[in-house]
């Protein structure tokens, strides 16, 4: 009898052994320990056995029992994963294809420039004014000390258009700073982006429509150490921390003394090559102390108040940060253009 | 300006590189824009003596010469060049050599002509990038030959003095001092703190008339003429001028001429005063008349041309006629001819802004409009002068008479300015001593004394207190002032409503897939034809551009869809599969025409797409838009077939709170044909203001339901002309408190749908906060909406 327990032991591990799916499986199951079962067919013949024999082979029959019942478990649990695995195996997809939501949309790369240029300020603590595009003659020159026939206004190729009096397409987004002095009372602190219209044609590197943006601060004992100051971090944050900056003398009606900002070239570091034509220097943007003339134009007491303006054009930072060759591309709109930025 | 580095030696001594020149003036606040190195390219060419010419075998037109460049065995060069003798000592360009050949720059190699070993080539003045005007005695077809005996296997270059290094700056409207080699070279004896100096004029005065009995000067208005000097010179030979000054005016750009043209244009570089010269015998009664033109007045300039002056003009005249237009040309009728008895000099001082609006009306401005136009000293014209007549003494050219006639009604003092140590410190954030900025002022010859600054007649641009710590700061060195943070009174920086509102459409637009254009303000009024906009549209009155760059740029645009279709358009025929595009950008309405006052400039949001897009999709765009801005529920779509450029079918208006704010919709078919759009296009057009004044950002919580929706789902049979706002708002009105939602599922045409008919069927969702609701409590509002809607719009409950 133990040695037929035995067999039945080893038989069904071995049968359960070589099972491949658990239908097989569930077939053992009720051929050995099912109701009419090998194993069953085993213990129905226990009444035969004799008392002291009768609790040895009962627990041997509930042993091999439990044997059966664990290899059992441990097969379903075995073909179950392989089950799994062969379905993962299945649903297998080729994920280099492209992802399919929907792209998103492009900031304009003036944008970008703008609202670069916006955020490095704003932590500054300047505010944003904004102006309008057509101006008057007031505005754009008297206030900021050019007077009639005096050849800047000859220099700047102004568009004019139909009044009564000198109405005009702003030349520069100076008069900004006009119209912040007459509404605002000192400290000021603001940026003027915005566009502006001189009369070029258009070509690779000249458009009668262009932007620029104008800065302005008024305070009590502004210096130029102070101008230069603002636009040495200025240039950090839009060109990188390692930008060094210089400040030549130049002339501008509206400030005094002025000077131009050159940053050393964010493409080479300075050592000179095609983007900052080999001199290592980037010009920037106009600046100066505002002069005294135009605070008092504008009703502030330039014997209590100092300042500093400085303008930039837009167009050129944003050509020589991307590379763009032609400036006729920033208006086109062509979506191959815009989805590189 | 130009400036010759050889030219500027004379005046001051700097001692140093031309790199080191351009970077210490250009920190000193004259602006370089570029160097040219005169004959940099020229390379390896000797002086040579030819030994030998014989004729060459196998070729009429060339010979075979042998040629001792200095260094032992003659060279065999072979040349067809016509004007050689045996001994001319000549320019070689040896093998390995660098010259003009043919279109540009070639190296010379060893080679062969018909058979005959070469070594070298004789060089014409051509060959080595100078002209017959630069080298007069160059013959005008052959090789240059020296007239001189000079050494063999010199180099060309230095022994022609061909080299120099030529500096142009861009000089600034405010110094008009610096159009000149004086005016340069005080700014770099004061950048590099070497003394200037200023040339010595001496005249000896040899002839034997006085000019003030040779000529009368009169000026009739000496607003426009505050000084005209006028000095004769006799017995003038006409000729070319010497090498030196030959050089200097090329150097400068300037051709050579001869003697006394060249000596008026070397004077005007030199010291930055115009010159002109007359012939004395062509001024009728020998009398100068500086009076304003008169109407209809004629003259021919030098140029050869007529030009028609009016009132407004100055001119030179005589008693009966104009001689030159002042300050920018003279007339062919006083031109100095060989043979002419005597000349005159003028030098004279005349309004920058008049020179400069004669010039451009006549239509020609010269290097003299263009130097009087910055406005030019009056105590100036005598140093020029005499410098002139200085000149011809040098050359040998003519005599000069003695005395001048100097007519200066309006003269030119020096001026005081008060300034303060301690302001000019404070503006610029320095700390220098009183003597320290005595002794900056000193370099651009200011001379001060701690509070006042007496200031030379030359330097206009300094009349206050800021003019003068620009000195003091550009002497001082910019980069030498230190850099500071602002202290003052502390700001908040931050963007204004509307700007963060302007953000909030460009983020939801990018993350929509729609991306950010620009499009120009300006366009042709041929633009309200193509989108066909009425002719009496008050769209048609625009700020119109007096003087535009041609049509297509003369209106400031009152409508955006131009600027969008064209980007539409660009996108399409680049075969560009699609397009989705937004801009903000303004448009420009006048009040009143002509302006009065400043046009209204109102920002819109102008969406256009085309391709996998359709009305509902670019509506999509717009709603999502209102929702992120919170001003959804405050928006409606409502039918609308009024604008002329949009399909009259597809097309909503659009309304916040009951006011129209722009619109959606497809492009009417006909107008994207006009604009080349083979495909579909959707436009919707809202004006930004209106977003940003209505605008908000605040949000409240609204708590989460506990109790689930009871929902009803009702299909309708209605007319094909019910638009399901009209069901939507009587769903609205009677579904009563507990309605929560309705959601337009499903709207079908067809098989079980009479002709004329459509089936539209909504999800209706109601909802209380405190309980689950019964059938009957949701049954009474259905049968309520349903009553309704049977009774407005004639809809049927679908079985």
């Amino acid at each position: 009898m133990k040695e037929k327990l035995a067999q039945i032991r080893d038989k069904a591990i071995q049968k359960l052994n070589d099972a491949s799916d658990l239908k097989t499986l569930e077939e053992l199951r009720v051929e050995f320990l099912g109701k009419k079962g090998e194993l069953t067919g085993i213990l129905k013949g226990m009444g035969a056995l004799s008392k002291e024999e009768r609790p040895v082979i009962g627990q041997l029959a509930n042993e091999v029992r439990a044997d059966i019942e664990g290899k059992l478990e441990a097969m379903k649990t075995a073909l179950a994963a392989k089950a799994q695995e062969a379905k993962l195996k299945a649903e297998t997809i080729d994920v280099t294809m492209p992802g399919n939501m929907p792209e998103l949309g492009h900031r304009h790369p003036m944008t970008q420039v703008i609202d670069n240029i916006k955020n490095i300020f704003i932590g500054m603590g300047y505010e944003i004014a904004e102006g309008p595009e057509v101006e008057t003659a007031y505005y754009n020159f008297e206030a900021l000390n050019i007077p009639k026939d005096h050849p800047a206004r000859d220099e700047q190729d102004t568009f004019y258009v139909n009044g009564i009096g000198d109405f005009l397409l702003r030349t520069q987004t100076s008069p900004m700073q006009v119209r912040v002095m007459e509404n605002k009372k000192p400290p000021i602190r603001i940026i003027a982006p915005g566009r502006v219209y001189r009369a070029d044609e258009v070509d690779a590197t000249h458009s009668p429509i262009f932007h620029q943006l104008e800065g302005l601060v008024i305070d009590k004992g502004i210096t130029m150490g102070d101008l230069k100051g603002a636009l040495a971090e200025f240039a950090k944050g839009l060109f990188g921390e390692d930008t060094k900056v210089r400040f030549r003398p130049h002339h501008f009606p509206f400030t005094e003394p002025s000077a131009e900002m050159d940053a050393s070239c964010f493409a080479c570091g300075g050592k000179g090559c095609r983007v900052c034509k080999d001199s290592g220097w980037i010009e920037v943007l106009g600046c100066g102390m505002v002069h005294p003339k135009v605070l008092e134009m504008c009703g502030i007491d330039s014997k209590v108040y100092s300042g500093f303006a400085f303008g930039m054009g837009l167009e050129r930072v944003a050509m020589q940060k991307y590379a763009i060759s032609d400036l006729r591309l920033l208006f086109e709109n062509d979506t191959r253009f815009l989805k590189q930025f | 300006m130009d400036l010759p580095m050889k030219w500027l030696s004379e005046y001051v001594d700097l001692d140093t590189t031309t790199q080191d020149f351009i970077d210490k003036i250009t920190l000193s606040g004259s602006k370089v824009e570029s160097v040219t190195s005169l004959a940099k390219d020229i390379t390896n060419v000797v002086t040579g003596k030819v030994l030998e010419i014989e004729k060459h075998p196998d070729a009429d037109k060339l010979v075979v010469t042998k040629v001792d460049v200095g260094s032992g065995e003659p060279l065999q060069i072979v040349t067809g060049a016509p004007n050689l003798y045996v001994g001319a000592i000549v320019p070689v360009a040896l093998v390995g050599a660098t010259v003009y050949h043919g279109n540009g720059l070639e190296k010379i190699k060893k080679g062969k002509l018909r058979g005959i070993e070469s070594n070298g080539m004789m060089c014409s003045i051509e060959e080595l990038g100078f002209t017959v005007n630069d080298y007069p005695e160059a013959p005008d077809y052959g090789i240059y030959i020296f007239k001189d005996e000079v050494p063999l296997g010199a180099d060309v270059k230095k022994l022609l003095e061909m080299e120099d290094d030529v500096v142009e700056f861009e000089i600034t409207s405010n110094r008009p001092d610096c159009f000149s080699i004086i005016g340069l070279a005080r700014e770099a004896a004061a950048t590099y703190r070497k003394p200037f100096k200023y040339p010595e004029i001496k005249v000896e005065e040899k002839g034997d008339e006085n000019t003030a009995d040779m000529i009368d000067v009169e000026i009739q208005n000496p607003e426009l003429c505050p000084r005209y000097i006028a000095r004769a010179v006799k017995n003038v030979k006409i000729g070319p001028s010497p090498l030196w000054l030959r050089h200097r005016l090329t150097a400068s750009g300037v051709r050579p001429i001869n003697n006394i043209v060249d000596i008026t244009n070397y004077v005007m570089l030199e010291m930055g005063q115009p010159m002109h010269a007359f012939d004395i015998d062509t001024i009728d009664e020998h009398k100068i008349i500086v009076r304003n033109a008169k109407e209809g007045e004629k003259i021919t300039t030098l140029d050869g041309q007529e030009r028609n002056l009016d009132s407004s003009m100055l001119v030179i005249s005589d008693c009966n006629k104009a001689v030159a237009i002042a300050g920018v040309m003279g007339g062919e009728n006083s031109m100095i001819t060989e043979g002419a008895r005597a000349i005159l000099f003028e030098s004279a001082n005349f309004n920058g802004p008049s020179v400069r609006i004669t010039a451009k009306k006549v239509g020609l401005r010269t290097d003299a409009s263009a130097k009087y136009e910055k406005g030019l000293d009056p105590n100036l014209p005598l140093d020029a002068v005499n410098r002139a007549v200085q000149l011809v003494e040098m050359l040998g050219c003519g005599e000069v008479c003695k005395g001048m006639v100097d007519c200066y009604p309006n003269k030119r003092e020096s001026w005081s300015v008060e300034y303060s140590t301690d302001s000019i410190n404070a503006l610029l954030g320095t700390e220098l001593s009183e003597q320290e900025m005595i002794e900056l002022f000193k370099l651009v010859e200011v001379e001060a004394d701690g509070k006042t600054a007496k200031i030379p007649t030359f330097r206009p641009d300094l009349v206050s207190e800021a003019d003068l710590a620009e000195e003091i700061a550009r002497f001082y060195g910019y980069d030498n002032i230190e850099t500071t943070l602002a202290a003052g009174t502390p700001t908040v920086g931050k963007k204004s409503h509307s700007q963060i509102v302007e953000d909030k459409v460009i983020d939801t637009m990018l993350s929509l897939g729609i991306s950010e254009a620009k499009c120009f303000s300006f366009e042709s009024p041929k633009v309200f034809d193509k989108l066909n906009i009425p002719a009496d549209s008050p769209l048609r009155n625009t700020v119109t551009i007096s003087n535009p760059l041609g049509e297509d740029f003369s209106i400031m645009r009152t409508v955006t869809l131009n600027g969008m279709l064209n980007s539409l358009s660009t996108n399409y025929n680049r075969r560009n599969e699609s397009a989705y595009l937004f801009e903000i950008g303004k448009v420009y309405i006048p009040k009143t025409i002509p302006l009065t006052e400043l046009p209204d400039e109102i920002r819109m949001v102008t969406i256009g797409m085309y391709g996998n897009i359709d009305f509902y999709g670019i509506k999509g765009v717009t709603e999502e838009l209102f929702t992120v801005l919170g001003i959804r529920d405050k928006v409606e779509y409502t039918p609308k077939s009024d604008i002329p450029f949009m399909h009259p079918g597809r097309l909503a208006d659009i309304s916040l709170d009951g006011e129209s704010i722009g619109y959606v919709g497809e492009v009417h078919p006909s107008i994207a044909a006009a604009y080349n759009i083979g495909t579909k296009a959707y436009i919707a057009v809202i004006n930004f203001e209106k977003l940003a004044e209505y605008a908000t950002f605040e949000r409240e919580y609204k708590a989460l339901p506990k109790y689930p929706a009871t929902t009803r789902d009702i299909a309708l049979l209605v007319k094909e002309n019910v638009i399901v706002k009209d069901i939507e708002d009587i769903i609205r009105a009677k579904g009563g408190k507990l309605l929560e939602s309705i959601q337009l599922f499903d709207v079908f045409r067809g098989k079980q749908i009479p002709e004329g008919y459509k089936s539209v069927a909504y999800n209706i969702s109601f909802r209380a906060e405190d309980r689950t609701l019964t059938d009957d409590e949701v049954s009474s509002p259905v049968k309520k909406i349903l009553a309704e809607l049977e009774d407005k719009l004639d809809a049927q409950l679908r079985g």
